[in-house]
């Protein structure tokens, strides 16, 4: 693979970096959403107020952390408070313009799980579970969320509602599910995710075969907009950082 | 409490403090985590606890691992920014080295159990984990509506730990406390707790005020332990960095039964001084 080729990946992440509007407050989870919302500041949000559930406002990390409670978080933060104080106040006050967070498992109704695969008392797997995702759903005017697309990460229903997904439209509009395939908005009818653009080279037959339910479309399907070069060398010295 | 503080070695601490089926909170998000502390409570054998933190994060495994936990009341059980925590997947996926009782709950449900025990309340309040399966797991959550508008509200039961364990940036030579940074529910869990037992970066002889800092004064806590890195692999802000590499590397040590107990025997059990970076080169 060419160098200057984004993996799908690197399309997903820069996909959902692209999703934030300059300005607005995000609340970024741990994991993949973490690098898009740092490669959003860098790129054409370098406005958006990084909202880490560790406590740190407005953070402005130099390198990408690995975990939400880093030292270069805190540091550079504008405000630091405590964890009850950041989920009464700041998350559960409603003061999040957006939801940036990662899932295990989605299914048709936008449900995440992050609890268990398989039954709650005997699981196949165990996953991390709640940590603050639930109330940032609930609460945050609109949900990125971004996950890899599976038959076993989108499923027809969730072994275990974590997060629920009514909410993911239920403050606003714009909710989305960014994916390294595509990208799946709730129908303005009953809010079931469907398929509104494949990222380039992705066929849409591809994508129903990802999925473990009967996919629908709206037309017309959409293509993402190619990844720039910009776009790839900010997220790869993005990344870079996280090993200095 | 009408004592004052007693500045005093951890090993006495402990000791004193933290006896088999405890109920012991050790908190600090991801920064200030009293891994010192939590190891002196795993050298001197305690067993069948009830432990409670947010995020589980590396100490919870160690104590999960080497079987002394019964019940673990938590919101995040991964290694942030790595992935699973092995010995509390296979605990719960498996039963090794035994099975342990989960009280499940979100950060923000967790965060008001401690504010209820802190207020001495009988339970906290909050809006979410409606439409979720989490209160159907869980005899810690509930639903209430509210006496002024008739909203239906999440109930927590609150969280009154036997002793709670935190470490700190500072203390003065009268064991008063102050802790900077990502400050997490410290303080919660300290006035939640019947005792509480300090591990400080440094011993000064007057605390001077800091920017974002929380001062516990001496007369809410039991013991303070001069314990210099005891936050490693976590971290205490201007002392010390995270540890990124050990949270990576305790991916694989984990990941092996026997590997981590070795580990768990060489750099823990029988260690004689504080751990620190040095563990990963054995």
């Amino acid at each position: 693979m060419n160098d200057l080729e984004p993996t799908p990946d690197e399309v997903m992440t820069i996909a959902a970096a692209r999703q934030l509007r300059d300005g607005e407050v995000v609340l970024v989870g741990v994991g993949p959403p973490n690098a898009a919302a740092n490669l959003a500041r860098r790129l054409d949000a370098p406005n958006c107020v990084l909202v880490y559930e560790s406590g740190a406002i407005g953070a402005r990390p130099q390198r990408l952390p690995l975990s939400i409670g880093d030292d270069d978080l805190a540091a550079a933060a504008q405000e630091l408070v405590s964890v009850p104080e950041m989920f009464n106040y700041w998350i559960g006050g409603g003061r999040i313009d957006v939801g940036f967070l990662g899932a295990s498992q989605i299914d048709r109704a936008g449900n995440i799980n992050t609890t268990v695969i398989g039954g709650y008392e005997q699981p196949k797997v165990r996953l991390p579970g709640a940590g603050g995702a639930p109330e940032i759903a609930a609460s945050a005017g609109r949900v990125i969320v971004l996950l890899r697309h599976s038959p076993r990460s989108f499923v027809p229903e969730v072994d275990f509602v974590t997060s629920v997904g009514r909410e993911l439209d239920g403050n606003g509009h714009g909710s989305v599910v960014i994916t390294d395939l595509g990208v799946l908005r709730p129908s303005p009818e009953d809010g079931e995710l469907e398929l509104v653009a494949v990222h380039p080279g992705v066929d849409v037959d591809q994508v129903r075969e990802a999925t473990g339910w009967p996919l629908r479309l709206r037309d017309p399907i959409e293509t993402t907009e190619p990844v720039t070069d910009r776009e790839l060398s900010a997220l790869r010295a993005l990344r870079s950082s996280a090993r200095d | 409490m009408a004592d004052a503080a007693k500045i005093q070695p951890l090993p006495d601490a402990v000791a004193a403090l933290v006896k088999d089926g405890a109920f012991v909170a050790l908190e600090g998000f991801t920064h200030l985590i009293p891994f010192a502390a939590g190891h002196e409570v795993l050298r001197q054998g305690r067993q069948d606890l009830t432990v409670v933190r947010l995020t589980p994060d590396l100490l919870f495994d160690q104590f999960i691992g080497l079987g002394r936990v019964e019940r673990v009341i938590f919101s995040y059980g991964g290694n942030p920014g790595v992935g699973s925590l092995h010995r509390f997947r296979d605990a719960i996926e498996h039963g090794w080295p035994r099975p342990i009782a989960l009280v499940e709950h979100s950060h923000a449900g967790l965060s008001n159990a401690y504010v209820a025990g802190a207020s001495h309340l009988p339970f906290g309040v909050l809006r979410g984990y409606a439409g979720t399966d989490l209160p159907e797991h869980s005899e810690d959550i509930a639903f209430v509506d509210c006496p002024f508008t008739g909203q239906r509200l999440s109930a927590v039961r609150a969280i009154n730990p036997d002793v709670a364990i935190i470490h700190a940036q500072q203390a003065d030579r009268r064991g008063n406390v102050q802790l900077w940074g990502l400050t997490g529910v410290q303080k919660e869990a300290v006035l939640a707790a019947r005792h509480a037992i300090v591990t400080v970066e440094e011993i000064v002889d007057e605390l001077v005020a800091r920017p974002r800092a929380i001062v516990l004064p001496a007369w809410v806590l039991d013991a303070v332990c001069h314990v210099p890195n005891g936050a490693w692999p976590s971290y205490a802000a201007d002392f010390s960095v995270r540890d990124n590499a050990f949270y990576e590397a305790w991916d694989p040590i984990s990941r092996d039964r026997d590997r981590f107990t070795r580990w768990m025997e060489e750099n823990v059990l029988d260690a004689t001084a504080p751990l620190g970076p040095e563990a990963l080169t054995r």
